[in-house]
């Protein structure tokens, strides 16, 4: 296949910048203007020369034939990435026919390229390699492992202490002891190498002063964190399935050994957050022959956006392996068999009522879910008071809009979108509502990001 | 709580009142007082927790929105959609700022924008309204055109976010649509019964179409309304005046409030066959003649000694602001009111290019002339504007002769475009940049040919001589916005950094380049959005 045949919208193209500020400075770039020179090739490359403040052009490429996402070389000395020059380049691939004309790709582009595919030749020749090999010393591992069980067991223990402390003295006491006392045993439990627990008792301390209703709130997280730690303490005794939750929740790591589903993969959503240290971006994948809902995370520091990138509305045709666990949605992107490209298919949805059983049904596999990933089918988003509600346009019941999606931008895009008509909305629901991520109009239209 | 109902069974109720007291002061029911119970209630409490979750259903709906009336414009063809995106999202104060390098200003482009899209007729996506109204929130110049190109979906909006009420302000009745003219008994209530916005929206739509109706529906209620709301009202007849609005208007001239004989009057003077214009002209002829006494002819000029009560029901003001003379307040309103048309026979048969020509006694020059520039501008007389434009390239052109800038650029608006840009490309050619801003602007978008030359060439100049480019930072934004995309071939050989000439200005050959790479790029960018919007 050709990839000038199947441009990505300009929407798709500034999903990869990392942050407002580059995504600003690529629009800019993104016109005919300081480009000279530029052209693309039928393998999936585009490159141009961009004038910049320098007397020397600068020299950029970009290899969009590669699954994992557009690779870029830019000689500008940017230590965003991608630059302003590379999305501005793309934002000109993606704007139309005239800008980067089919032609001969240029030696200092070629150069590039050619490396690039020969080191992605080479690390698959290691990789296979490198697995038959094997890694470490197996013994080692596992001992290793039986010290880390350890610590994690006196640090469940000692955080059930604390619980039923709590529990006894009441929790009208917690909202005098504020962050203090949480943040202190939240560092225990990052001493007990069990980051699962510790974020969990993080989030405790932001509770008592959450507004009204803080000690049902408080009382039901106290109550998750008892059964993680219950789980963790009997484990054994758990089914296998369930065991692989409890330790994918307690923060464990684990390898994404599922076995590899080959599928046309859409991409339904994806949207960053960010804290002091680290960036998480999460991808929303649905599987379109199978059905299954997938979710792919990458990590880049903070201020740097994570590498993989697929934006809202590509298809990719690859394979997914899970991670472990009942109830988990994370999976790990394997082979890929063609570049992500644009489609038009929209995944198929759900009334409210079958959205919320949804959430219910997945408890089962694992307590400890705020949400899941549902395709909403025919709802009107519906002013609620100071809040808002996804509304089914046939029958009479709605789901709220989460807290957090009320303050957001993209509620408005999705009003407007709606206009009082029935709308497709993708997005996570749990038990605090629901939250848009994607939606589509109820006529023919791309999808519309809402994160 | 949370905002999925459930049902709240007692059982919970007693988990959260004795957590929140302490298992040591209280237990729920089927839980022993002992040191097992905080671990029994969290067990409990961790059951519960999953059972109200899990059992979770959607609330009832509240009242839907009514549905946003359906926009029947054609969509916006896909490229175009992009382009608006991309233009939104360049909000000032997001990043950056400093100078501007050679990146187009998008936000500049925007008017422009959707001046194409609203000529084009094209609906807006409803996806991009947040946008485009958080961006006429900011800047009112933008107001109008965003509020036409946005459509009832933004006002439907609007009602639903306070942050976009200026939509509801600015559309007439909150954007209830006014009656079709042939609905008489429509046109009749709204206009009875209407609110003052929507009556002037309603007078001016029919005005636009039949003239006369517009005047007849004004004169059913004309007795009975407000001051101030008849002088709007009269206003409004501005659009498509004409010879049959004059008794309607010499009945104005008796009217109560001073404001309403004024318009009536300015409005009367504008027709030159009028009464008023007749009455005018007697009035002005009396004070000018020429004098053959002299070497040469000259005007003699010799102002009314005072301001009668016809004057005054005619619309002169008798009171002059402070700081000029009566006599001449009195003779500038009497020559701005008089037809252009009376001068040739009251001044010997001259032409009116002979007539501006003339030498005017005792400096009464300055007052004659510019009272001929506001009838000429009022009467839209284009031979009268000519005359007192003169040539572009006169010396004299470029300083601040008898007729300013300001007035020359009204005049200027009475001609033709291309005429209008003809006559400021002479003008660039000899006087330069400097005093051109005020003139561009009444210019044609996109500039004619020999316009758009001679600015370039003049920047080219200003460029030679060693200035810096943000001397012509007007001119140039001026440029990048109304000159042709097809010029953007011709400018290519400006892009490169010319060698530093002795006298140029340190450095100022690369913002040179910079300036004219940011207008290349511009226009490159113009010719693509026009394209995009369906313009070849």
């Amino acid at each position: 296949m050709t990839q000038q045949g199947v441009r990505w919208t300009a929407d798709q193209v500034l999903a990869l910048a990392p942050d407002t500020a580059s995504r600003k400075a690529g629009s800019k770039l993104g016109a005919a203007g300081p480009w000279s020179e530029a052209g693309s090739s039928d393998e999936g490359t585009v490159w141009g020369l961009c004038k910049g403040s320098g007397s020397k052009p600068y020299q950029t490429v970009i290899d969009i034939a590669d699954a994992a996402g557009p690779a870029y070389k830019c000689s500008c000395p940017s230590r965003k990435f991608p630059c302003k020059h590379a999305l501005g380049l793309l934002l000109l691939w993606a704007g139309g026919e005239g800008a980067v004309p089919p032609g001969p790709t240029p030696d200092w582009a070629e150069q590039w390229i050619a490396g690039r595919r020969q080191r992605a030749q080479e690390k698959r020749t290691a990789d296979t390699a490198g697995s038959a090999a094997g890694s470490g010393d197996p013994e080692a591992a596992r001992r290793r492992a039986e010290r880390r069980a350890v610590r994690i067991t006196a640090g469940a223990t000692e955080l059930e202490q604390r619980l039923t402390d709590l529990l006894r003295g009441g929790l009208a006491g917690a909202e005098q002891a504020g962050y203090g006392m949480w943040e202190e045993t939240a560092a225990r439990m990052v001493d007990a190498q069990a980051p699962g627990l510790a974020a969990r008792v993080r989030e405790l301390g932001a509770i008592p002063s959450s507004g009204p209703g803080w000690p049902v709130r408080l009382l039901e997280e106290c109550a998750l964190i008892h059964l993680l730690d219950q789980g963790w303490l009997r484990r054994e005794r758990l089914p296998d399935g369930l065991a692989s939750t409890v330790r994918s929740r307690i923060g464990l790591p684990a390898s994404a050994d599922g076995p590899a589903i080959r599928d046309r993969w859409l991409v339904l959503a994806q949207y960053d957050t960010a804290d002091a240290r680290l960036t998480t971006r999460r991808i929303w994948l649905l599987g379109t022959d199978s059905g299954r809902t997938a979710l792919l995370l990458s990590y880049g520091a903070a201020g740097h956006a994570p590498e993989l990138a697929l934006p809202v509305g590509l298809e990719l045709e690859a394979e997914v392996s899970a991670y472990p666990g009942t109830g988990q949605m994370r999976a790990a992107l394997g082979e890929q068999f063609a570049p992500p490209a644009p489609t038009s298919t929209r995944p198929p949805g759900v009334t409210t009522e079958q959205a919320a059983a949804r959430y219910g049904e997945a408890l089962r596999d694992d307590p400890w879910l705020d949400s899941v990933p549902v395709t909403l089918d025919r709802v009107i988003p519906a002013p609620d008071g100071d809040s808002w509600q996804l509304v089914d346009a046939e029958g009479d019941s709605a789901l709220p809009l989460t807290a957090s999606a009320r303050s957001r931008p993209g509620l408005w895009r999705l009003v407007a979108l709606s206009g009082g008509a029935p709308v497709k909305v993708f997005g996570e629901c749990g038990h605090r509502g629901f939250t848009p991520l994607t939606a589509w109009p109820e006529g023919a239209g791309e999808a519309v990001l809402l994160c | 709580m949370d905002k999925i109902s459930a049902p709240a069974p007692d059982a919970w109720e007693e988990l959260v009142t004795s957590a929140l007291l302490g298992t040591a002061r209280r237990t729920p029911p089927g839980v022993a007082p002992g040191p097992e119970a905080p671990a029994a209630l969290l067990d409990a409490a961790a059951v519960e927790t999953v059972r109200r979750r899990a059992g979770l259903r959607p609330p009832r709906a509240a009242q839907r929105p009514q549905p946003a009336p359906e926009d029947t414009r054609p969509p916006l063809p896909a490229a175009a959609a992009r382009r608006l995106a991309m233009l939104l999202a360049d909000r000032p104060g997001t990043g950056g700022g400093g100078r501007r390098g050679t990146a187009p200003d998008l936000m500049e482009l925007l008017p422009q924008w959707l001046a194409t899209a609203n000529a084009r007729r094209y609906a807006a996506p409803p996806q991009l309204l947040p946008a485009l109204l958080d961006a006429a929130r900011g800047r009112t110049d933008l107001r109008p055109a965003a509020l036409a190109f946005a459509g009832s979906r933004a006002t439907w909006l609007a009602r639903l976010n306070p942050d976009w009420r200026f939509a509801l302000r600015a559309t007439p009745g909150g954007g209830t649509a006014l009656p079709s003219p042939q609905d008489t008994a429509g046109v009749r209530r709204l206009w009875e019964e209407g609110l003052f916005a929507e009556r002037v929206a309603l007078l001016s739509a029919i005005r636009a179409r039949e003239p006369a109706a517009a005047r007849e529906l004004l004169a059913t209620t004309w007795a009975t309304e407000r001051a101030e709301d008849r002088l709007m009202f009269l206003d409004s007849l501005r659009t498509g005046l004409g010879a049959d609005d004059e008794p309607f208007l010499e009945q104005a001239l008796a009217d109560r409030s001073r404001n309403v004989r004024a318009t009536a009057a300015e409005l009367l003077s504008a027709l030159p066959g009028s009464a008023l214009a007749a009455r005018m002209a007697v009035r002005a002829g009396a004070c000018v003649a020429v004098d053959h006494t002299q070497d040469r002819p000259t005007i003699a000029v010799e102002a009314p000694h005072e301001c009668d009560s016809g004057m005054e029901r005619d619309g002169v003001v008798a009171k002059a602001p402070s700081g000029r003379g009566e006599r001449s307040w009195w003779f500038g309103q009497l020559v701005e009111a008089a037809p252009l048309g009376v001068w040739p026979g009251r001044l010997g048969g001259r032409t009116p290019e002979e007539i501006v020509a003339l030498p005017v006694a005792d400096d009464w020059r300055n007052e004659l002339h510019a009272a001929w520039c506001r009838a000429a501008v009022r009467q839209r007389d284009a031979l009268w504007a000519r005359a007192l434009l003169g040539t572009p390239a006169a010396p004299e052109a470029g300083g601040p002769g008898a007729v300013s800038l300001a007035e020359r650029a009204r005049l200027l608006s009475t001609l033709g475009s291309a005429e209008r840009a003809e006559w400021v490309a002479a003008f660039i050619a000899t006087h330069g940049l400097s005093e051109a801003f005020q003139l561009l602007g009444v210019c044609g978008v996109p500039w004619a040919a020999p316009l758009g030359r001679a600015v370039v060439d003049a920047l080219n100049i200003a460029r030679d001589a060693g200035s810096y480019p943000w001397s012509f930072s007007g001119v140039m934004g001026l440029a990048e916005r109304c000159l042709d995309p097809a010029e953007a071939g011709r400018l290519e050989g400006l892009m490169a950094v010319p060698d530093e000439g002795e006298d140029a200005s340190p450095g100022a050959g690369g913002y040179w380049a910079e300036a004219f790479q940011r207008l290349v790029t511009t226009l490159r960018l113009r010719a693509v959005m026009a394209e995009e919007l369906g313009l070849t």
